[in-house]
């Protein structure tokens, strides 16, 4: 009997590996950056040039860096989301330009709405590099300290808003900073 | 001879094809340095192809960065430590050997030694298994009928 069930037996596993390794997205690669403090970037705003703004000045407050382009299509699926979740006023959003004109990036904003507190330009995709960056859309959740908590890969969704994001937002405000 | 030829052109043309930006080197060892590094890491926008395959927007952006650090004087290690503390592991195209990674290097020699396991123990279960071998007395009623044989000729 055993001879007939150990294949079998065999078999279902491999078919449960396979099965499980359908479901996964290779395209999400977990960041090095969870639990560590957040890059450094002294980057200039996009409608104030003059006016620069580094990762330091962020201190003592929960924030989120939403990195986006006015040449990337997810993030036109995803700029509802987040424009709608950025006016609860829950968090201030700060959105990083990542390799965009910055005349292209300003219209995007003028016809799909601005969200965020300020949009920091990354004309060369150095700073996109320091946050390993490798797909816009992104988002990253920081605490009071300036430490990575969360990164979202890809658009954000409403449903990613109101299960992932809120309830560790309000979890980070609620900690010593 | 011709259909050899052209297939060897082909494959000439994808190398050439693959960096399309040159980089100049001070260094011939810097620059060996380079070509060693690009074929190491792994473009994260088109995972199958490393960044010196990869023609992706990232890829570029990295092999800019990894020639500006070869060419400061950094080791292959220092940018290697570079890339992985912003992409974590997978950007290497070789795993390294670490406690998460133990299943992944252990895993093929340990099925070697199942299946070694497995063989030993069919082959000593063979012999035991003489349901098929001659008895003694069957044994002597062949010679016996083989040299029969043999006498008729």
């Amino acid at each position: 009997m055993i001879r007939y069930l150990l294949p079998l037996g065999i078999f279902i596993v491999i078919v449960g590996f396979l099965f499980v390794g359908l479901g996964m997205d290779p395209k999400i690669v977990p960041s090095p950056f969870i639990g560590k403090p957040a890059p450094e970037f002294n980057l200039p705003k996009l409608y104030k040039p003059d006016e620069r703004v580094a990762t330091a000045d962020m201190k003592g407050q929960v924030w989120l860096l939403n990195v986006w382009a006015s040449w990337c299509v997810s993030c036109r699926a995803e700029h509802q989301v987040v424009t709608r979740f950025a006016k609860t006023g829950l968090v201030p959003i700060y959105g990083l330009n990542y390799k965009d004109e910055p005349e292209d990036a300003k219209g995007w904003l003028r016809a799909l709405g601005n969200p965020y507190v300020a949009s920091l330009v990354d004309y060369d995709g150095n700073a996109g590099i320091d946050w390993g960056v490798y797909g816009v859309p992104e988002t990253f959740v920081m605490d009071k300290n300036g430490i990575v908590r969360d990164k979202v890969i890809g658009p954000v969704t409403e449903e990613i808003v109101q299960d992932r994001l809120i309830p560790l937002i309000e979890k980070l405000q609620a900690e010593e900073g | 001879m011709k259909k050899l030829f052209l297939i060897c052109l082909m494959a000439a043309s994808t190398v050439v094809c693959a960096n399309i930006e040159t980089y100049k080197f001070d260094d011939p060892r810097k620059e060996a340095d380079y070509q060693v590094l690009v074929h190491e890491l792994r473009c994260l926008v088109c995972q199958n192809q490393n960044l010196a395959d990869s023609n992706a927007e990232l890829a570029q952006d990295l092999r800019r960065k990894t020639y500006e650090m070869v060419e400061k004087g950094l080791s292959k290690d220092e940018v290697v430590e570079y890339m992985v503390a912003r992409y974590g592991d997978f950007v290497l195209y070789k795993p390294p050997l670490q406690t998460n990674t133990l299943a992944l290097w252990g895993g093929p020699f340990i099925i070697f030694i199942i299946a070694v396991l497995v063989l030993i123990r069919m082959i000593r279960r063979r012999p035991t298994n003489s349901d098929h071998l001659l008895s003694e007395e069957q044994r002597q009623r062949a010679e016996q009928l083989l040299n029969q044989q043999t006498e008729e000729k």
